[in-house]
């Protein structure tokens, strides 16, 4: 069912010709947004849901922003296919685990799902690699002013976009951005960091949202509050929490090296030996040691182009990547064995690290 | 005094107190030690109280009235223990009930974003070509011819317009 999606090698988060940034690995937002008059779906019977279902799947098979787009019954997907668009990021744990009748569009570049049924009617996402809230949004706000052309938004003066949850009422605008901060937690300031956002109204979460854990450095970085402020003021002032983690977890880099040079080094060497040596290795572990080399790519000791392949394998080693590239349900054991062999093949080609380019880039 | 807190999700002794400040407003909470941990006020990746106050079901006060959204069928007791509405209709007659867990949960209460232009005149087109085409329907009963042209042009006006609207540029 999902198989062209997944040997595509142009979507977006696991290409590896696309320049990847520093820090921040993605930049996603989604809007929040319900069809007039229809019950909201977790109040709608199967009836109802089918009903909005077709409507909202007309609408968008006609945007040119879907053109050969794909769309997808949850209800044909076996739970191996659900797990691997899961780990992609293009729909949710809720979606998967809702009622009947809800479905998900996918365009060409995987850069825009829209699921329907969720929460909500519609969740509307965009996302792309690096730090780009000002483009992503743009590219949403057009997708959304096309489908308002032709599809009734619940909406009130007050409250602005009506959701299902008062917490997405208004703009309906999340906006996550993926980062990488193994500085921060080696320092032991991330703890700090979450408590400081968090009175700001931003969110801190794991690699896979709500209730995940921080895996590989990697955290979900999002604004919280969606009305009382228009879609500008809340990117900026979400840019504007990131820019100051971004330099903070820079700062925190430069100072471990300072006073850890060796231990720094040798943990970025001991990663990239277990790498390219493994027989066995779970994802959690694929994981964070991934956090090293690509903490090695941003010190200069690889070549910039390996940051996208090492973002690539953050997803491609998650146990319904590895399971779905062995074109079987394997074991869990099984699985590590094929996540090594997986890992230790891309990284034959990649080159030695050059624990001499550290010293002129300082 | 302090011994006597009790933990607001489960009645227990309380033993965790939370304060923290969201919006320089200050939200206090108590918890016991299960429904802290429970709740990962303990857990690694930080927590935010405005989330979790705002994803706490609040108990129906006794004798307290019981609306019902005359489109979806949602009551008062629905939406005080899912949080949540039931359609876009559920936001009039609920207002008083959604307003005050706003102030805790955004930046303000009132929208000032994106505004879906279109749509919505799209909708109230709607409503007035309703109108039109039964005022129509009325004069051509009652043959009133002239005036029945003069709905019959004002109709032809809207439907151009709407023509416009959707056909890709």
């Amino acid at each position: 069912m999902i198989e062209s999606l997944i040997n595509d090698d142009r979507a977006e988060l696991v290409q590896a010709a696309k320049k990847a940034a520093p820090v921040v690995l993605s930049t996603r937002i989604r809007l929040a947004r319900n069809l007039v008059g229809a019950p909201f779906p977790e109040r709608a019977d199967l009836f109802q849901r089918r009903d909005v279902l077709t409507r909202c799947t007309d609408q968008i098979s006609a945007l040119p922003q879907m053109d050969k787009g794909t769309f997808l019954d949850i209800s044909d997907l076996t739970e191996l296919e659900k797990q691997v668009l899961v780990e992609r990021h293009l729909i949710s744990r809720e979606l998967c685990d809702g009622e009947e009748g809800a479905g998900v569009y996918i365009n060409k570049g995987q850069t825009c799902s829209v699921m329907i049924n969720e929460e909500d009617h519609l969740r509307i996402q965009f996302l792309k690699t690096g730090f780009n809230l000002k483009s992503v949004w743009k590219l949403i706000d057009a997708f959304d002013s096309e489908l308002e052309k032709t599809v009734d938004m619940a909406f009130s003066p007050d409250f602005g976009y009506l959701t299902a949850c008062p917490t997405n009422l208004g703009t309906g605008l999340r906006a996550s951005v993926m980062m990488h901060l193994p500085g921060l937690v080696i320092a032991g300031q991330m703890e700090r960091v979450i408590r400081a956002v968090n009175q700001l109204g931003i969110t801190v979460r794991g690699l896979f949202g709500e209730g995940s854990d921080a895996s590989g450095h990697i955290f979900q970085i999002s604004n919280q509050q969606t009305l009382g402020e228009s879609e500008a003021e809340i990117l900026e002032r979400l840019a504007n929490v990131l820019k100051t983690i971004i330099d903070h977890e820079l700062n925190a880099r430069c100072k471990y090296l300072e006073e850890h040079r060796a231990k720094m080094l040798d943990q970025i060497g001991r990663a990239s030996g277990i790498l390219r040596n493994t027989h066995v290795i779970s994802s959690d572990e694929a994981l964070n040691l991934l956090s090293y080399i690509r903490l090695a790519v941003d010190f200069g000791m690889l070549p910039e182009s390996s940051r996208a392949n090492v973002d690539r394998l953050v997803i491609e080693c998650q146990p319904g990547h590895v399971q779905y590239a062995a074109h079987q349900g394997i074991e869990p054991d099984a699985r590590d064995i094929a996540r090594a062999n997986k890992l230790r093949e891309e990284f034959a080609n990649l080159p030695a690290l050059a624990f001499d380019k550290l010293e002129e880039s300082e | 005094m302090a011994d006597n807190l009790k933990c607001s999700i489960c009645n227990k002794e309380a033993t965790v107190h939370l304060t923290q400040i969201v919006n320089n407003k200050i939200h206090k909470v108590d918890l016991c030690e299960s429904c802290a941990q429970q709740k990962g006020v303990k857990g690694p990746e930080g927590f935010s109280l405005a989330d979790m106050l705002s994803k706490t079901p609040l108990a129906l006060t006794p004798g307290e009235a019981q609306d019902v959204c005359p489109n979806c069928g949602q009551g008062t007791a629905d939406f005080r223990r899912t949080g949540r509405l039931g359609c876009s209709e559920c936001f009039e007659v609920f207002k008083s009930l959604v307003l005050p867990v706003l102030e805790d949960m955004h930046a303000g209460t009132t929208h000032k974003g994106k505004v879906p232009t279109v749509a919505l005149r799209r909708q109230s087109s709607k409503i007035q070509l309703k109108n039109l085409q039964d005022a129509l329907a009325r004069a051509v009963a009652e043959e009133a011819y002239e005036e029945a042209a003069k709905f019959r042009d004002q109709i032809k006006v809207i439907k151009e317009a709407e023509k416009l609207e959707v056909s890709p540029k």
